[in-house]
């Protein structure tokens, strides 16, 4: 049995569930495994579940149950819950890389061809860890060291939804015509936010992304 | 009976809003809703909305023109007031607007306040909800200058004034519960934040309210971006403290020092800019006794809304005796 999670207040209705403080696949796992068990058998008073990189967020209804009981049903649950027992639906990504306005500096600035960057990119096996910042923004770890570059100084504006961008080992596909600091490194017809549609947010944490070069126009 | 309303101005956070909508922060998707519950729960009843949803308002107020048909308003929040092509209606009403009428909202003291109708809006629901998540513009939508509102079996209101409830103190300490990242600060950085004053800035919209103060500056950055909730108080690079609201990001990789409890959040996002506050510091058990105390008093205020008397009535009142009308359970025919 691996080190137990560590259980903290925030405020008077949600508890955080933190499993370590590192960006790391197993972690992420266990956070992924309590999240279901959690949905599998639902403790009174519980509204939802955020899943984040290491932590889970419990979000619960004070004037029904308190803190210390959904502490304590969420430690039983992260006891049995197995990490890896429920494999994530695996998906692939259409990407073009001829809209890429940033896939030239990204070659220059690794040291590689845009020949050779866009074949470590399209190498990476990705995994969704977790939404954020905005709906449908999925975080994506898994960028094949080689092309790990920090942020911009500066978020540009600019670039339209199903821009594939990247920093450090993160990899996100935009939903909203954001600005971003990050590398714009090609672009998708897919929508991982498609608000109207029958399934409106097409990952979920836990899930494995692979990359595909579509043919050109 | 259709009405249609036409925007004639509106301020930059002016929104369409209902309950808000549960189980999509997973997906990036905050609550949203109102922020403030009260003045929105207490708009609603005084309407009675089939769609149950409520314009919000804030910086700016709002103007605008009934273009066709007749239809109901009430108006409650903060210190904001009504006035149908200039007679004043004050704040805390309802009444009905006729075609051709301009209805103009000006902003209270306070910084949020609620407009429901008595109709069906047509505004569109994303993911079961009408409540606009600002950032995106999905939900109900964002009100602009040049809109028209569109509202389905509308019904008249008798005017009204309506008992608003009492307001809080402003020197009251806001309570806070310390973390869930206060390891990412010193110990001096906590002791401060419950020592020094701060101020509630001016600076808001409705993902959070920045409060101005001592920096507290975090020990470090290299958070991995962590679940977020209505109240957090975040710390951001340089110091600068925000309290998260409705529309908040869901996640984020700056510390939370401490939340502000439940009982407490609108308290805040309601105190007029530049006003000094404190924090206090109290446990989770006497955050939610608290917040059973509001709960309580909320419910009262909503039972107690029915209509304290007619409009000339009140205004007659205050002209003579400067007095609050209390008579409970008035209802004019």
């Amino acid at each position: 049995m691996t080190d137990m999670p560590v259980v903290r207040a925030v405020g008077d209705s949600a508890l955080l569930i933190d499993f370590g403080e590192r960006i790391d696949k197993a972690i992420n796992a266990r956070v992924v495994a309590l999240d279901r068990a959690l949905a599998a058998s639902p403790p009174p008073g519980l509204i939802e579940t955020v899943p984040a990189y290491c932590s889970l967020l419990i979000e619960y209804d004070p004037l029904v149950t308190t803190q210390a009981e959904l502490a304590s049903a969420a430690m039983a649950l992260a006891q049995t819950a197995r990490a890896g027992t429920v494999a994530g639906r695996e998906h692939v990504v259409p990407i073009s890389f001829v809209d890429a306005p940033d896939l030239a500096r990204v070659a220059e600035q690794t040291g590689l061809s845009p020949a050779a960057a866009i074949s470590a990119f399209l190498a990476g096996c990705y995994r969704v860890f977790m939404y954020g910042f905005a709906p449908g923004y999925a975080y994506m770890g898994g960028v094949p060291p080689a092309l790990h570059l920090p942020r911009k100084p500066v978020a540009e504006r600019g670039h339209p939804v199903g821009s594939v961008i990247i920093a450090g080992p993160q990899c996100l596909i935009t939903t909203l015509p954001m600005p971003t600091g990050w590398w714009v490194i090609g672009r998708t017809p897919l929508m991982v936010l498609d608000p109207l549609g029958e399934r409106p947010f097409r990952f979920d944490p836990g899930d494995t992304i692979r990359f595909e070069r579509m043919p050109p126009e | 009976m259709i009405a249609l309303l036409r925007i004639e101005a509106a301020g930059p956070l002016t929104s369409v809003q209902d309950a808000g909508r549960r189980g999509a922060m997973r997906f990036g998707v905050p609550r949203s809703g109102p922020i403030d519950r009260l003045a929105f729960a207490a708009a609603l009843a005084a309407a009675q909305p089939e769609c149950g949803t409520a314009i919000e308002l804030s910086l700016g107020g709002l103007t605008l023109t009934c273009l066709e048909g007749e239809i109901g308003f009430a108006l409650c929040g903060s210190g904001f007031t009504a006035e149908i092509d200039g007679r004043a209606l004050g704040g805390w009403c309802r009444a009905t607007l006729g075609p051709g009428q301009r209805l103009r909202v000006r902003q209270g003291v306070g910084n949020w306040a609620y407009l429901a109708f008595a109709g069906a809006s047509v505004a569109p629901a994303w993911l079961g909800s009408r409540a606009t998540h600002a950032l995106s513009g999905l939900g109900g939508g964002m009100v602009r200058s040049g809109d028209v509102l569109e509202f389905h079996g509308t019904r008249p209101l008798h005017a009204a004034a309506l008992q608003a409830p009492p307001e809080p103190s402003l020197m009251l300490p806001i309570g806070v519960v310390i973390g869930p990242q206060e390891r990412y600060f010193a110990p001096d950085a906590l002791e401060r934040l419950c020592a020094e004053t701060f101020t509630a800035t001016g600076t808001f919209d409705r993902m959070g309210r920045a409060l101005e103060g001592l920096p507290l500056m975090p020990l470090r950055l290299d958070m991995p971006s962590e679940p977020t909730m209505r109240g957090c108080l975040q710390i951001a690079g340089d110091g600068r403290m925000t309290m998260l609201m409705a529309d908040h990001q869901t996640t984020g990789g700056f510390p939370k020092i401490a939340s502000v409890i439940s009982a407490d959040v609108t308290r805040l996002a309601q105190l007029p800019p530049g006003t000094t506050l404190r924090f206090e510091t109290v446990s989770t058990e006497e955050a939610v006794r608290r917040l059973h105390v509001l709960a309580q008093a909320q419910a009262d205020c909503l039972r107690r809304l029915v209509p304290v008397g007619t409009l000339e009535e009140r205004l007659r009142e205050t002209n003579l005796v400067g007095g609050v009308i209390d008579a409970l359970g008035a209802e004019v025919p």
